[in-house]
């Protein structure tokens, strides 16, 4: 049982990142103000890139920057020492392209806005209809 | 909590409620200028995590563009459209 | 329709709190994630390109391919939004709710952001420049770059940020910020070396080899930050005045 405890504990990151991706997929589908719509759509994405990260931690290591790291290095490097850097790259560069393509939501939606004049997904759906 | 005890779970568990807490507050509200804040909000949190999990250069990025520059984005569409949300 | 999402999300949290069952414990250094290549890049990217910093080193050199093209989706979007949005003051509708006046401008947010926009190009450039000794690099740099332009945006006015940028000068060099990018890595080709090859640039800097691919992750770099800078002061121009470029929040 204790054991059981620990484990369930151990996972709290994921719990964590498992909630917001929930409350990210619900404003997704549910939400009907198109904002919101991209709010979530936004939370999906840091849960995602959180779940990346959290897999990159190692225990009792620092950050992915060498010590002392100008020219030669004479020590050997200790691997266990720094934390993956692979993970972290990835995720960079998906924050990045995730505000262009966030960006370009938000356009969409500025000229939704021109065209029907709301941002109400039912309202819309009713001109549409008419 | 011996699993974790090399890292200052504390404050992990803190900022892991307050990521949540934000997350909820802004898809509740209303007011659409006010959800922009708070996701800023959510942005910094997170951000804080992740230099908790080591990954500076990931938080350094998420604290300029999540932070910054989307809840700029957000406001500036929330100014130009109708402020009140139904939802 | 709100009860089939809830349902949706409580699905698809049970299914993700199985799965992640089988994950490994947090923070485990023998975990898939940290053994593979993670641990080469750790090992080897000091000696082989002499920056410190491992995320930058595989962010521009090992990876550099697909930082390329990510700077290039980045340009795309730009040019997306000012597709989408830009139009001339003439074609606006009537019906579009009034826009807050904003009478004069306030002293003390005035001086504030006199004072502290150039702290904040100065630390970009900073940021840029010793992206392979701490954190930071192209992108962080180049965020932060755009940023203080935003600022003077908000500050003062769309239209005193856009008379000291034009917007066809901001899309110049947004393109030009690629084509630095992509011309190393043609560079590299003409040397002799595969596409984005750094370490062939060490005969015309004059340095070692290493040295070469390090200074090539600054070149890269360069690159990133141009286009950064402009496309975010673009989308901030584009979404904050809706696309008529004449006043800003």
């Amino acid at each position: 049982m204790a054991d059981f405890i620990q484990a369930l504990l151990g996972h709290y990151n994921n719990w964590a990142f498992i909630l917001l991706l929930m409350i990210g997929f619900y404003a997704m589908i549910a939400k009907n103000n198109l904002i919101k719509k991209v709010i979530g759509m936004s939370i999906f994405q840091t849960a995602i890139i959180l779940f990346y990260v959290s897999m990159a931690v190692k225990k009792n290591s620092t950050i992915p920057i060498l010590d002392h790291g100008h020219g030669a290095v004479e020590h050997a490097i200790d691997v266990a020492a720094y934390a993956s850097p692979l993970p972290h790259v990835l995720m960079l560069t998906a924050i990045v392209v995730g505000v262009a393509t966030l960006g370009v939501a938000l356009a969409i939606i500025q000229k939704i806005h021109r065209t029907y004049d709301t941002i109400e997904e039912d309202e819309i759906m009713e001109i549409i209809a008419q | 909590m011996e699993v974790n005890s090399w890292v200052l779970w504390q404050f992990d568990v803190l900022i892991l409620l307050m990521v949540l807490v934000c997350a909820v507050v802004a898809l509740q509200l209303r007011d659409l200028v006010a959800s922009a804040i708070s996701f800023g909000a959510y942005s910094f949190f997170m951000c804080l995590l992740w230099t908790l999990m080591l990954a500076v250069d990931v938080a350094f990025t998420e604290a300029a563009v999540g932070a910054g520059v989307s809840t700029v984005l957000f406001l500036g569409t929330a100014l130009h459209i109708r402020r009140r949300a139904k939802d | 329709m709100k009860v089939i999402a809830a349902l949706f999300s409580i699905v698809l949290g049970v299914v993700l709190l199985v799965a992640a069952n089988d994950l490994p414990i947090w923070g485990d250094p023998e975990s898939p994630v940290s053994v593979h290549l993670s641990s080469y890049f750790i090992e080897h990217s000091v000696e082989q390109t002499s920056v410190p910093n491992f995320v930058t080193a595989v962010l521009a050199d090992y990876r550099g391919y697909d930082t390329m093209f990510e700077t290039a989706v980045i340009f795309c979007a730009g040019i997306t939004v000012m597709t989408i949005l830009r139009r001339s003051h003439r074609l606006r509708k009537k019906n579009v709710p009034p826009r807050p006046v904003r009478e004069g401008q306030d002293i003390i947010i005035c001086s504030a952001a006199r004072l502290i926009v150039p702290m904040m190009q100065l630390f970009a450039l900073y940021v840029l420049a010793h992206g392979h000794h701490s954190p930071g690099g192209g992108f962080q740099g180049g965020v932060i770059f755009g940023a203080s332009f935003i600022l003077l945006a908000l500050a003062y006015d769309l239209k005193t940020v856009l008379s000291r940028l034009k917007e066809k000068t901001m899309m110049l060099v947004s393109g030009l910020g690629v084509l630095v990018y992509a011309g190393i890595g043609v560079l590299c080709l003409f040397l002799g070396g595969n596409f984005l090859d750094y370490s062939r640039l060490a005969s015309i800097l004059q340095v070692t080899e290493i040295e070469a691919r390090s200074h090539g992750i600054l070149g890269v770099e360069v690159g990133v930050a141009l286009t950064v800078t402009c496309i975010m002061l673009s989308l901030y121009a584009d979404l904050a005045s809706g696309g008529e470029m004449d006043e800003g929040l």
